[in-house]
């Protein structure tokens, strides 16, 4: 029996929507759990070690710390539902706050890496793959190799101290210069866009030259990565018998790449740029903490340290809506890109 | 039509391209005039600026910039206090009633001068808010039902302190200089009360002392910055000081050789050793009030031994620890109150003997050593430290297991007394010997539910006389003979305690090309951004 087209639709948007609130509902589980049986207690972080024993007490129930398990997840749960993340310990802000204030910093990194990388590493993939073990695709495979060999830190490290200290191309560390922080009105969050929204162009390229060089490492990362799968999934795409016909043809070799081959590897492609881009957007804690990017991978691992567990939990929880939207975005391009699904 | 060519050449000239966008940005290496800029890494930072809930180190160097105390320490003697607020000071014969004159300059940013009705309520406040360091005040005696009467101004200059049973006149004073002594101005304060907190909630992210600065802004782990307070009586301070996140030390080394930074804050041994080859950068250090110590689980029966603790403290290498893995960064100190700190030790009680040790650990019946677990924090040095004396102890036939975990977890695992060995740091929680000898030396209750939950208490370690003589010595009216009976109770504790008192910090920071005038004590209230200077 065939369904009306409304109620595939709707049927295909329930089983989105509940699966999607069901690994909601395990995240936050496993890391409500995992956060509260870590041996580390949670009370110190607010009062410090040498706190005094009556007052470790009396925090410890204000927290509900004391009460059992089952009683304190679904507290969270219940407040979860109606969008209270809770107050972070370490900023004193509502977790809410904190991420409308760091995420938007990983975003506008990770969007700029994610566009220089697949700029760049799409076609020098493609290239690769049309010119096969050629001098041209043995240079493409030892620069993605090295990209995606060399730890963060020295490539971080190394690009500041080439670009930074000895160029002097690039700007140093932070989002933007110490002159200018806090001159530009917060809107987005994003500083270039806020900066251009506010119409001060100097700060707006400052901003621009302070992502240049993050973004650059991160974007040499991921791109090795892209230009690689690019450079299998095309060699994999050249060998199949409708190319050969297009190209018995006579078609341009452009149009028999671009059209017919890359068309080909377009779905298997957009699942590893979702994923890269889902990666980066995660925050790059490394890469944050050397160019003291002030993102969301850098507000967790500290958060995590101090085990407060509210901004953890929250921090996490976007990091996995963020998976599961990309993987969705993937999925619905997927219909776009290739009709047979 | 996106041509091979085409690609190709927009691929090879991408690096042009980038380098366009740089330069586009106006690359600056110079720090805008009038502004001090710290890197720093400043993610210990905790739950705001008030006074009267700051603890941890960054929180505890800021605070003193925004606020005044009625004391302060003298930074030509470190034993001494010298009046900030207060002009003069009383003390009643009896040793129970402080009677403050405050001077008559000092002023708020809001351009109103510092009463000692602000500074009654500040203290009041403190008591009253109960957070973590009120029990600096409130171990003599202050609560929240008694403050009010027991503190009050008597006019707008003379601030009485009334206690209900007599202290050393020294211990008061000093404690005073904890930034919890920071005087808050009380009309801005409750301007800003919601549901009777004092001001609490606003004072975290704001300020309202009379100090050489005002809080702008703090971002946690990405910057704080601070405005000059146009009454600070200091016209020539740098009217900005901004300090940025900065966690990675070789990023802090670059900015200052680039003019990026004023001054670094963390830098590692082996980059202090470039900046001190660099001869436009001055690098200014201070032992710290912060000691690295070795802890003896008493419920462990083989540490329960005498000669076993007395074996362990010979068995250690502690100049090689200091020279060889804590260069610059940490400094052999082996009493519970570190050179520097009223009171403290510089005497050199033990040193590596080998033979010693062996000898003292057959005395106790251990001849062929015995297998203990050491819990020591992952992160550095002390992971460095931990194999050190892993190693040390091995040569006296002690097999250590280490057992490596984040510092908080470490804490966690000691405050339950579930360690034997634990190697951890203890940082004094104001500027008395007090601090330490009651965290070292009383634990009046063994039991679970022990008032005093400190280290003493978290090694089960009991000792009666140690215990009264720490307790006596916080009410010595006779300085000197208190700070005596301190360096009597470190020459016992070192002898009998399970405590082997190995390191104390120093903090070290470099100025760049310039710059002058910063300072590090022993505590973090003598660094005083107002005095920071820049050509």
């Amino acid at each position: 029996m065939t369904r009306h087209p409304t109620v595939q639709m709707l049927i295909r948007l329930g089983t989105t929507v509940s699966s999607l609130a069901i690994t909601m509902f395990g995240l936050v589980l496993v890391t409500f759990f995992i956060g509260r049986v870590i041996p580390i207690d949670p009370v110190l972080t607010i009062l410090g070690d040498h706190a005094r024993p009556e007052l470790v007490e009396r925090l410890r129930m204000e927290l509900g710390l004391d009460k059992p398990l089952p009683v304190q997840f679904w507290i969270y749960l219940k407040n979860l539902l109606q969008g209270d993340l809770g107050r972070s310990v370490m900023t004193t802000n509502r977790v809410v706050d904190d991420i409308r204030l760091y995420f938007p910093a990983t975003v506008e990194l990770g969007t700029v890496a994610m566009i220089f990388a697949t700029v760049a590493g799409i076609p020098l993939g493609v290239l690769s793959a049309v010119r096969r073990n050629s001098a041209l695709d043995q240079a493409v495979r030892v620069f993605s190799l090295v990209g995606h060999s060399i730890p963060i830190p020295v490539l971080g490290l190394g690009s500041l101290l080439v670009f930074y200290a000895w160029l002097g191309w690039a700007p140093g560390t932070g989002r933007v210069g110490v002159g200018y922080v806090g001159l530009t009105p917060s809107v987005t969050g994003f500083l270039t866009v806020d900066a251009l929204i506010a119409g001060d162009t100097e700060v707006f390229w400052d901003a621009a030259a302070h992502l240049m060089l993050p973004a650059g490492v991160l974007a040499y990362f991921s791109m090795a990565y892209i230009s690689r799968m690019t450079r299998a999934f095309m060699i994999d795409a050249l060998a199949g018998e409708y190319v050969i016909t297009a190209r018995a043809k006579g078609l341009s070799p452009a149009r028999v790449i671009w059209r017919h081959a890359f068309g080909n590897i377009a779905v298997r492609l957009v699942t590893v740029l979702a994923l890269t881009y889902a990666g980066l957007l995660e925050g790059a804690v490394v890469t944050e903490m050397i160019f003291s990017w002030p993102g969301i991978g850098q507000y967790l691992t500290v958060s995590l340290l101090n085990a407060d567990m509210n901004a953890v939990i929250g921090a996490t929880l976007l990091v996995g809506f963020v998976y599961m939207l990309l993987n969705l975005f993937a999925d619905a391009a997927y219909r776009i890109l290739d009709p047979r699904v | 039509m996106l041509t091979r060519r085409t690609l190709l050449t927009l691929t090879a000239a991408s690096p042009i391209l980038a380098a366009g966008v740089f330069r586009a940005g106006d690359v600056k290496a110079a720090t805008p005039k009038g502004v001090i800029v710290q890197a720093k890494q400043i993610d210990d930072l905790v739950s705001g600026f008030d006074p009267a809930e700051a603890y941890d180190i960054t929180n505890l160097e800021v605070v003193p910039n925004l606020y005044r105390g009625l004391i302060s320490p003298d930074p030509a003697d470190n034993t001494k206090v010298v009046g900030d607020l207060a002009e003069s000071w009383t003390v009643s014969k009896d040793g129970t009633t402080f009677t403050f004159k405050l001077k008559k300059d000092a002023k708020f940013p809001s351009g109103k001068a510092v009463t000692a009705e602000d500074a009654a309520f500040s203290f009041q406040r403190a008591i009253k808010l109960n957070k973590q360091p009120a029990f600096i005040l409130s171990q003599f005696g202050y609560t929240k039902d008694n403050v009010d009467a027991l503190i009050s101004a008597q006019d707008s200059e003379t601030l009485v302190m009334k206690l209900p049973a007599p202290v050393a006149p020294s211990f008061l004073l000093f404690c005073l200089t904890a930034p919890i002594g920071g005087v808050v101005e009380k009309a801005t304060a409750l301007a800003h009360e919601v549901n009777g907190d004092f001001g609490n909630g606003w004072l975290k992210l704001h300020s309202a002392g009379a100090g050489g600065y005002q809080m702008v802004e703090w971002v946690a782990s990405d910057h704080v910055t601070l405005d000059a307070n146009p009454h600070s009586g200091k016209p020539d301070q740098p009217r900005r000081i901004f300090i940025r996140h900065v966690p990675d030390p070789s990023a802090q080394l670059l900015m200052l050789q680039k003019g990026d930074a004023d001054i670094a804050r963390n830098l590692t041994p082996d980059l202090l050793k470039k900046a001190y080859a660099e001869k436009d950068f001055k690098v200014v250090s201070s032992g710290q009030a912060v000691s690295v110590y070795l802890a003896m689980n008493q419920a462990v029966p083989e540490l329960q031994k005498l000669p076993v603790q007395q074996a362990i403290k010979w068995a250690l290498d502690y100049d090689g620890i200091a020279t060889n893995i804590t260069p610059n960064m940490y400094s052999v100190a082996q009493g519970f109150l570190p050179p520097g700190l009223p009171g403290g030790l510089t005497d050199r009680l033990y040193k590596k003997d080998v033979a010693k040790a062996k000898k003292l650990l057959a005395e106790a019946g251990f001849p062929d050593g015995f297998e203990v677990t050491l819990d020591v924090p992952s992160s550095a040095p002390y992971a460095d430290i931990g194999q050190a004396v892993q190693a040390d102890l091995a040569q006296i036939g002690i097999k250590v297991t280490l057992v490596s975990g984040e510092m908080r977890q470490v804490m966690t695992k000691t405050r339950k007394r579930g360690h034997q060995l634990a190697l951890l740091a203890w940082g004094t929680d104001y500027f008395d010997p007090y601090s330490n000898s009651q965290a070292f030396c009383e634990n009046p209750d063994d039991g679970e539910d022990g008032k005093l939950k400190l280290l003493a208490w978290r090694n089960h370690f009991v000792d009666k006389e140690l215990n009264d003589m720490s307790l006596a010595a916080s009410k010595e009216l006779d300085n000197d003979k208190r700070m005596a009976m301190y360096r009597e109770m470190q020459l016992k504790f070192a002898e009998r305690a399970p405590f082997a008192m190995m390191l104390q910090k120093i903090a070290s920071a470099v100025m760049g090309k310039g710059v002058s005038g910063f300072v590090i004590g022993p505590q973090t209230g003598f660094t005083q951004y107002a005095d920071i200077r820049k050509a």
